[in-house]
């Protein structure tokens, strides 16, 4: 599960660590947010690998209104044994790729575009198929990313929406 | 109160399927006094056990046995594995559909006659007399409860609804209202009125929607002369030397493989289950499968030409508040030459929640362009487009021996290609529909789409002439003179129209029809 800030100073996520890129910090075993407002436990993947498949994510699905820690959740279920030699090495191809382009990783590219463009360039890969697809439920069935969205989810335990609204816009 | 009948017992008619077809059929026999079996190869859910979430429901109730597809169809793309959203349950896809209830138009009973010769079209006429539909239209709204027929009013419009009437109205539309639909407008026949609730489509928790898992099924079992075995998946139908059918194998909850036996089998598996038990039931007198002297079991596949629109407005809509099918325009149902296409088409609100809207919105998309429009889910009116297909003869189901289903037994591959006739259609209700909605002020347009089917018809299909077709105008197979077919996949052609109400007023004539048959001692 990810942890929650309550949990982790910024300090005490600070010493000890590396960041990647603006977004990320990076130390033995976990990722977490810069802002320290979250954390992840890397059990089988590089965590570097894992802040990668996060920035990856985003930048498939970009919501600038949902936090990593959504696109966090989404990709965690990929730090398996069984799984990890797949995410390794699709990761490792995105770096090239980025190092292809004179930058110094993918998750160090400064500009969204530029990480589009590798992306634009593999979407038809196995691997990019594999995330984008698993994204659809990993991010967008989140019911914490929902309200993000406005959506309201299942309505029956409150009646339904006969007395709460069904007809209520008026700008039409 | 179920009734128990023995696997020995020779006299039942057995039935395939309990969903519009099957499960009336089944009703409707059993009030008759008519000893009935039917078999249901999901599960038993009621209205407690429905799950209001997309992808948690769709994991409970669809049919998510091994398929193939292939054909020009985007379906076969983007969803390889899943050509069909239907339902694997007691009910069918009747605890799925959103419960438009249309009558077909006379001109579409008699779509040969009407439409010409349409290169590369199959069509033909029905073999029924539409002034002979019109007590069974009326027997099928009584029994579903039908909006704005025999008196019940039409549903209020939620805000989904609104947005869709204003923009028809300022294009000029003068037939849009929120419809003929299956959902009670106030308490009736036992079930309450609609709450506006929405997940329509993941079977509706108060039961205002109809649906044959908790009305005709209840209602046959109670007469003692109806049993439902669910979890019973029929794997082949079997015959006598003389080419009569004599019961069905089926497979139990168990996996155990049990033979009951028939006077009479009624097929109602949907377009897709129903073709492929009758090829799988191939048998050294009937080489090509059963009913099949035509050759057209499997072929004549239509699952309707499809397509959505959404749009995003500068204000929220909250199209998920209410009923997911709320509104219709049916302007542009008409045949129409004029407009480049034989056939017409409905064009039906239609709501997703977030989860299916990733899904579906665009299939594969990704990055802004993709994720713009989903940040405006709140601001979002979507509907759905539903018209005539043209039946091609090499639109079909077959078996695939590549790919083999739990049983072991060949998956169906459904092949579908797009008739041009079908391609100008839809083109045709993309450029209304976004007309609908930037009269109103959409900041963008989405040409969705189709879904995986929901609407399966025509594999097995009625004809005058056995060289035609299937079934006869009753759904009595040709070939076979106690081999019924009961669902959609009689249909000669599809009409514009949603098919239930037309499958279920089907369904209660060939009970009639089976009835007087057995009292005449002819079957």
């Amino acid at each position: 599960m990810l942890k929650q800030k309550a949990t982790l100073t910024r300090r005490q996520l600070l010493s000890g660590s590396a960041s990647i890129g603006t977004a990320f910090v990076i130390g033995i075993g976990y990722v977490a947010g810069s802002s320290a407002a979250w954390a992840m436990e890397v059990t089988h993947l590089k965590p570097q690998t894992m802040a990668t498949l996060i920035q990856m994510a985003r930048d498939i699905y970009p919501h600038d209104h949902v936090a990593d820690e959504f696109y966090a959740a989404a990709v965690k279920g990929y730090d398996t044994e069984e799984q990890a030699d797949m995410i390794e090495t699709g990761i490792a191809g995105l770096d090239a790729a980025a190092q292809g382009k004179g930058f110094a990783n993918y998750a160090e590219t400064g500009w969204e575009r530029h990480r589009v463009d590798i992306l634009r360039n593999m979407e038809n890969s196995p691997f990019f198929q594999t995330i984008r697809s698993g994204l659809v439920t990993g991010l967008y069935n989140q019911k914490a990313v929902w309200p993000l969205f406005g959506y309201e989810g299942e309505s029956y335990s409150q009646g339904g929406y006969i007395d709460r609204g069904f007809d209520d816009i008026n700008w039409i | 109160m179920a009734a128990p009948f023995e696997l020995s017992d020779d006299s039942v008619v057995v039935i395939i399927g309990t969903g519009a077809g099957g499960g009336v059929l089944a009703n409707e026999l059993a009030q008759k006094g008519v000893s009935v079996v039917a078999l249901e190869a999901g599960g038993r859910y009621l209205p407690e056990d429905y799950i209001n979430d997309e992808w948690e429901s769709f994991g409970q109730l669809a049919w998510l046995d091994a398929r193939t597809t292939s054909g020009d169809w985007r379906v076969a793309n983007d969803f390889s594995s899943l050509p069909t959203w239907i339902v694997k349950a007691v009910g069918g896809t009747t605890t799925h559909w959103a419960g438009a209830s249309l009558r077909f138009q006379d001109h579409e009973w008699k779509a040969k006659t009407n439409y010409g010769d349409v290169q590369g079209a199959n069509l033909l006429d029905w073999p029924i007399d539409p002034r002979e539909m019109d007590d069974y239209y009326t027997k099928a709204e009584d029994k579903l409860g039908v909006t704005r027929t025999g008196g019940r009013e039409g549903l209020p419009g939620c805000n989904n609804y609104k947005v869709f009437e204003a923009g028809a109205k300022a294009i000029g539309y003068k037939n849009v209202s929120t419809g003929r639909m299956a959902i009670n407008s106030a308490e009736g026949d036992g079930r309450p009125a609609c709450q506006q609730t929405g997940f329509c489509f993941q079977g509706c928790k108060w039961g205002a929607k109809w649906s044959s898992a908790y009305t005709d099924i209840p209602r046959g079992e109670a007469t003692g002369n109806l049993e439902v075995r669910s979890q019973a998946h029929v794997l082949r139908i079997e015959h006598d030397d003389s080419g009569k059918v004599t019961g069905v194998v089926y497979a139990d909850a168990d996996g155990n493989q049990q033979l009951q036996k028939a006077r009479i089998v009624c097929v109602a598996g949907n377009s897709i289950e129903s073709p492929r038990l009758l090829l799988n039931s191939a048998s050294s007198m009937y080489p090509d499968g059963l009913a099949n002297s035509s050759g057209q079991v499997g072929r004549n596949y239509m699952r309707h030409m499809t397509g959505s629109v959404y749009a995003v407005f500068d204000k929220p809509v909250k199209m998920w508040r209410g009923t997911t099918m709320a509104g219709i325009i049916q302007d542009e149902s008409r045949h129409d030459p004029s407009r480049g296409f034989v056939g017409g088409y409905e064009l039906e609100t239609l709501a997703l929640g977030l989860p299916f809207m990733a899904a579906f919105l665009d299939p594969g998309g990704w990055g802004r362009e993709f994720t713009t429009a989903l940040d405006s889910y709140e601001n979002m009116a979507g509907m759905w487009i539903v018209g005539e297909d043209m039946p091609q003869e090499t639109n079909r189901i077959t078996l695939n021996h590549d790919v083999k289903d739990q049983y072991g037994l060949p998956a169906p591959n459904v092949h579908f290609d797009d008739h041009p006739n079908d391609i100008a259609m839809r083109n045709h209700a993309y450029k209304q529909g976004m007309a609908v909605y930037e009269a109103v002020g959409a900041t963008r347009v989405f040409p969705t789409p189709p879904y995986p089917s929901t609407h399966n018809l025509g594999t097995n299909r009625m004809s005058e002439n056995p060289r035609d077709g299937v079934v006869n105008g009753y759904g009595q197979t040709h070939d076979i003179a106690n081999l019924f077919v009961s669902d959609g996949s009689q249909f000669t052609t599809g009409g514009a129209e949603n098919p239930t109400l037309t499958i279920v007023a089907l369904a209660i004539r060939q009970a009639d029809h089976i009835a007087a048959e057995m009292n005449r001692g002819n079957l």
